[in-house]
């Protein structure tokens, strides 16, 4: 049973994150979808020394305050003539470093390590399970992907033109009356909840992977935004099942695998893609020659 | 099914298309666009010349509130401009979108009607069509399933004027639509604006080429941080207008002006 546990809680971290990155990669923002992935980790850990407990309700909420928090800041750090890239460098940081501080002065009264943070504990995920009038309802972690996918795919379905036109033009949508700036702070809100739901399962640095790798990897395999989101959550999926493969065979971390394989998928899509692939592009040459 | 039918215009038919009075814009403290005045007429083409950095597109962008002004006032048909999108079609610089973007020619017109459809409704069947009958108008209807970074500079230019078509208003603002195109698509848009014209809609164009602006615009507004000269092209686009607007930058105009076709502004 643990296995289809991991294999659930690793499929949806897979969508969730696959359906995020996509915007991510097309609006050249990968970079805050890391900054982000690392900087709510203070909001964690406030959450839990304020609560005591891993309310994830608590916790979601908070890190989507230092989601936001984090995305305004290198907004306006940028704006005050700061560069782009070291702007997100500082921001990011410097919001981790105080979570780590956080983290190691008050480790006894909260059991919250360090490791689990950073590359996240899903081997466990069937052991944290949600008790509810006595039933056994299944591990928490899938219950709050679940919903957090839930919420994704209603926000960006209700608002698909909106976030595509703002992804591509941002000058038109905000000539036509789209607010701009609230559906950038939504993305980023919703990044930031993918990121806390998916933390407990893969970690803060795997996280940035399955946000950004199968997104890339759909991005060479298609010229359609729709068919762009379905394919990034499948090569998350994809990486999801050949990772744990892999993980199980070599007795290895099983996020760390995960990620390994969506890298090597997106290897793959780099050298072989039909339309972009390296060495595809290298034989029509010959042909040509 | 005609991109043609405009929104009932009665009570807006006194007011001019675009009123912009006083407005200035900086950024950070250095003043861009200095108290800039002026009333455009309706069914006009519009040339906005002036040297790099003259804050061409600046004013388009502040007309439009993409970016904040720091005073001054934009009125479209008499109203501000907030009440007024739907009367408004934009062609932004081709080289400010991804075109590696993945998308199709079709698809980046149809983004022309996302200002009709409000927050919820997705394009349909209806605007497909007038996507569609603005593709053929600039000649690209064989384009429309085409991949965006597949099409030359040309191509993509015009599928953002279609887009602009598409977005069927009253007064448009391009920002160097011709930058870059090829002679054919050159022709193509011109041939279109005159068409916009004499629908009685108003364009106003952010304009490169000093040679074709006696042929192309009914008006020019030379522009150097400040407003330098604005009125019909005859009266306006003169060697003398021209070497104030263009200061410093002489050198570069006395050869792009061989043509013997401007007026040195003595005569007139």
């Amino acid at each position: 049973m643990s296995d289809f546990w991991i294999l659930l809680t690793g499929s949806l971290v897979a969508a969730c994150c696959g359906i995020l990155g996509v915007f991510l990669v097309l609006r050249k923002m990968a970079m805050i979808g890391d900054a982000i992935s690392h900087s709510v980790m203070p909001g964690i850990v406030i959450a839990f020394l304020l609560s005591g407990s891993r309310d994830s309700l608590l916790m979601m909420f908070a890190a989507l305050l230092f989601g936001l928090l984090t995305t305004f800041l290198i907004q306006m750090f940028q704006q005050s003539g700061i560069q782009a890239d070291a702007s997100i460098g500082v921001v990011f940081t410097a919001l981790f470093a105080i979570g780590v501080v956080l983290v190691s002065l008050y480790a006894r009264q909260v059991h919250l390590d360090q490791d689990a943070i950073l590359y996240g504990e899903i081997a466990y995920v069937h052991w944290n399970l949600w008790v509810l009038g006595g039933i056994n309802m299944g591990p928490k972690a899938v219950w709050l992907l679940g919903f957090t996918l839930l919420v994704i795919t209603t926000v960006i379905g209700l608002f698909y033109k909106q976030f595509k036109l703002c992804a591509f033009d941002t000058a038109l949508a905000a000539a036509i009356g789209i607010p701009v700036a609230f559906f950038h702070y939504l993305l980023m809100g919703l990044v930031s909840m993918a990121t806390v739901s998916s933390f407990e399962s893969v970690g803060a640095i795997l996280v940035v992977g399955m946000l950004i790798i199968p997104a890339s990897t759909a991005y060479l395999l298609t010229d359609r935004l729709g068919v762009m989101i379905g394919l990034s959550v499948a090569a998350g999926i994809a990486s999801t099942f050949l990772g744990y493969g892999a993980a199980v065979v070599l007795d290895a971390s099983i996020a760390g695998c995960m990620v390994c394989a969506a890298s090597f998928l997106f290897v793959a899509a780099f050298l072989f893609s039909p339309s972009q692939g390296i060495i595809v592009k290298k034989l029509r040459l010959r042909q040509l020659a | 099914m005609s991109l043609n039918h405009t929104v009932a215009t009665k009570d807006t038919k006194a007011e001019a298309p675009l009123a912009i009075h006083g407005l200035s814009v900086a950024y950070q403290k250095k003043p861009v666009l200095r108290n800039i005045s002026f009333e455009v007429n309706e069914g006009e083409l519009i040339g906005v010349i002036g040297p790099n950095g003259a804050g061409k597109s600046t004013l388009m962008k502040a007309a439009l509130g993409l970016i904040p002004s720091i005073a001054g006032e934009v009125l479209v048909y008499g109203k501000p401009y907030k009440q007024q999108r739907k009367l408004i079609g934009y062609v932004p610089q081709r080289e400010s979108v991804d075109w590696d973007f993945p998308t199709n020619a079709l698809d980046v017109v149809l983004m022309g009607r996302y200002g009709h459809l409000g927050w919820f409704r997705r394009p349909g069947a209806k605007e497909k069509a007038i996507a569609m009958e603005a593709l053929s108008k600039v000649g690209m209807s064989d384009y429309a399933d085409r991949q965006i970074s597949q099409l030359s500079g040309g191509q993509q230019q015009r599928v953002f004027l279609a887009r602009a078509l598409a977005q069927d208003a009253k007064l448009y603002f391009m920002d160097e639509p011709f930058a870059g195109v090829d002679a054919a698509t050159e022709k193509a848009i011109i041939t279109l604006l005159q068409e916009l014209k004499l629908q009685g809609k108003t364009v106003i164009v952010v304009h490169h080429d000093l040679a074709t602006v006696q042929d192309y615009f009914d008006s020019v507004l030379l522009l150097n941080v400040e407003l330098q000269a604005y009125g019909p092209t005859a009266q306006t686009f003169t060697q003398e207008q021209l070497q104030r607007t263009y200061g410093g930058r002489l050198a570069f105009l006395d050869r792009s002006l061989q043509s013997p076709s401007i007026p040195d502004g003595k005569g007139e």
